[in-house]
């Protein structure tokens, strides 16, 4: 952990998942990282991610138990929401019926069993994704894992790579620096760490 | 579209793989690290450690292993064998686990599963089933299918499903070790019974017997140990020959 370096991401440590993936992923890559546990952390790091497995609701309830909403909200260096963590990002979750930082105005909702799909959606996915920096030199055949009961609905505003499974969906997100992807880039092998290190070089 | 998924399955005891391994170019057959790194390197979409003294020896799984393997492996995997208690989970949580398979301790204590997947969510929740026909009736088995219980499978699965099993993984403990390909039957018949994830495991012997367990049981993932571990089927191998069969796969 380098935190006064350029180029090092904070990592929101609200006790919502399992941060030794993460960080096991950005020591691979030689990212440079540190937790972000009050409001002055924020100030340290050039890149924030909020991390998230597990409920939404009760996610949301962790992350206001810090008192970083606010701070959070008036992020303007890249944040990058992942899983649950992107699921935050939205206004409102199916999910305990939350209210979430309401960042992008979407809907993240339940996943509809009558589809003849699966749930939980698990397992690795194609996602067509548009010409963003996120998704930069990331093959288009590339596939990504996911792993989530819960999606985010498609909004073209919004939206920067979708998945189709029951029905179309955002895998990823932009609403100005804030980004979120609904699959685990520290999971999804090289074109995961692609996407890490394209977000920290943001 | 969700690709089907390849995983191989690595035994293990005291920390170190066991079986024999013959890849190329390995160091240490038996460290599961590098194991590990190499069937990533080679296509497999995630890896199952089942520890495999746990069961009866009551050892916890080892948690240095876990933190080493995640510390390398760039796709998920899941830990079994052992795990009795929250407790248990959440250390493997915390040392990078992405999934947990519970057996034996499911069958003795059912609200485990609605414990852990209320715990840590149903994505985070394998229940492993050992099944073997009994007189015409699927029944499970614990401690590696040496111990029947009353439980019939089908029921079972259902009722852990309900409980919050994120994913199931049922082992024939007819077919495994034959080399004569998976029970398709028996798969297809839960697999349409339930709404969650199921892994085929026993039995892979050949190419063609996984073609043959998705076309027929339609599972979303197969599993398999020696085929792997003994190079008789490689995974990128695999993975073309499913392609050419219209099996939607990872290469």
């Amino acid at each position: 952990m380098n935190d006064n370096t350029r180029n090092t991401i904070g990592i929101v440590n609200y006790g919502a998942g399992n941060i030794f993936s993460l960080t096991a992923a950005l020591d691979r890559q030689s990212i440079g990282y540190g937790m972000v546990n009050t409001e002055a952390d924020l100030a340290k790091y050039s890149h924030i991610i909020i991390p998230g497995v597990g409920h939404a609701g009760a996610a949301m309830q962790k992350l206001q138990q810090t008192g970083l909403v606010a701070a959070i909200k008036a992020l303007t260096k890249p944040v990058l929401g992942i899983c649950v963590g992107m699921q935050l990002l939205t206004a409102h979750s199916e999910e305990g019926n939350a209210d979430l930082l309401n960042i992008a105005p979407i809907r993240t909702k339940l996943f509809d069993k009558s589809l003849g799909i699966k749930i939980p959606h698990m397992g690795w996915n194609h996602v067509s994704f548009a010409n963003n920096l996120l998704f930069k030199h990331v093959n288009a055949d590339a596939q990504f894992y996911f792993v989530h009961s819960y999606f985010i609905e498609y909004n073209p505003i919004f939206d920067i790579a979708s998945v189709t499974y029951g029905n179309k969906f955002s895998a990823a997100i932009q609403k100005d620096n804030f980004y979120g992807v609904q699959f685990h880039p520290e999971k999804s092998g090289e074109a995961g760490e692609q996407l890490l290190k394209n977000f920290s070089m943001l | 579209m969700l690709s089907k998924r390849i995983i191989p399955c690595l035994d293990v005891k005291d920390g170190r793989t066991v079986k024999g391994v013959n890849f190329v170019d390995l160091r240490d057959a038996g460290d599961p690290v590098e194991l590990a790194a190499q069937y990533a390197q080679q296509g497999a979409d995630e890896l199952v450690f089942l520890d495999i003294t746990a069961t009866h020896e009551r050892r916890k799984t080892m948690i240095e292993m876990v933190k080493a393997v995640a510390r390398q492996l760039n796709i998920p995997f899941t830990i079994g064998g052992g795990i009795t208690e929250i407790a248990d989970a959440e250390a493997l949580l915390n040392a990078g686990a992405d999934k947990i398979s519970i057996n034996s301790a499911a069958v003795r204590n059912p609200k485990l599963i609605e414990e852990l997947a209320k715990a840590f969510g149903v994505q985070f929740v394998v229940v492993a089933v050992d099944t073997k026909d009994v007189d015409g009736r699927n029944m499970v088995h614990l401690n590696g299918g040496r111990l029947i219980t009353e439980l019939e499978t089908e029921t079972w699965i259902k009722q852990a499903e309900e409980l919050g099993a994120g994913e199931i993984l049922l082992t024939s403990m007819d077919h495994d070790g034959t080399k004569a390909g998976f029970d398709c039957d028996l798969l297809k018949k839960i697999n349409d019974n339930i709404n969650i994830p199921i892994i085929a495991s026993g039995g892979a012997g050949s190419m063609a017997h996984f073609t043959e367990v998705f076309q027929k049981a339609n599972v979303d993932a197969a599993l398999a140990a020696s085929v792997f571990h003994y190079g008789e089927i490689l995974i990128p191998d695999l993975k073309q020959e499913l392609s050419r069969n219209n099996i939607p796969v990872r290469l």
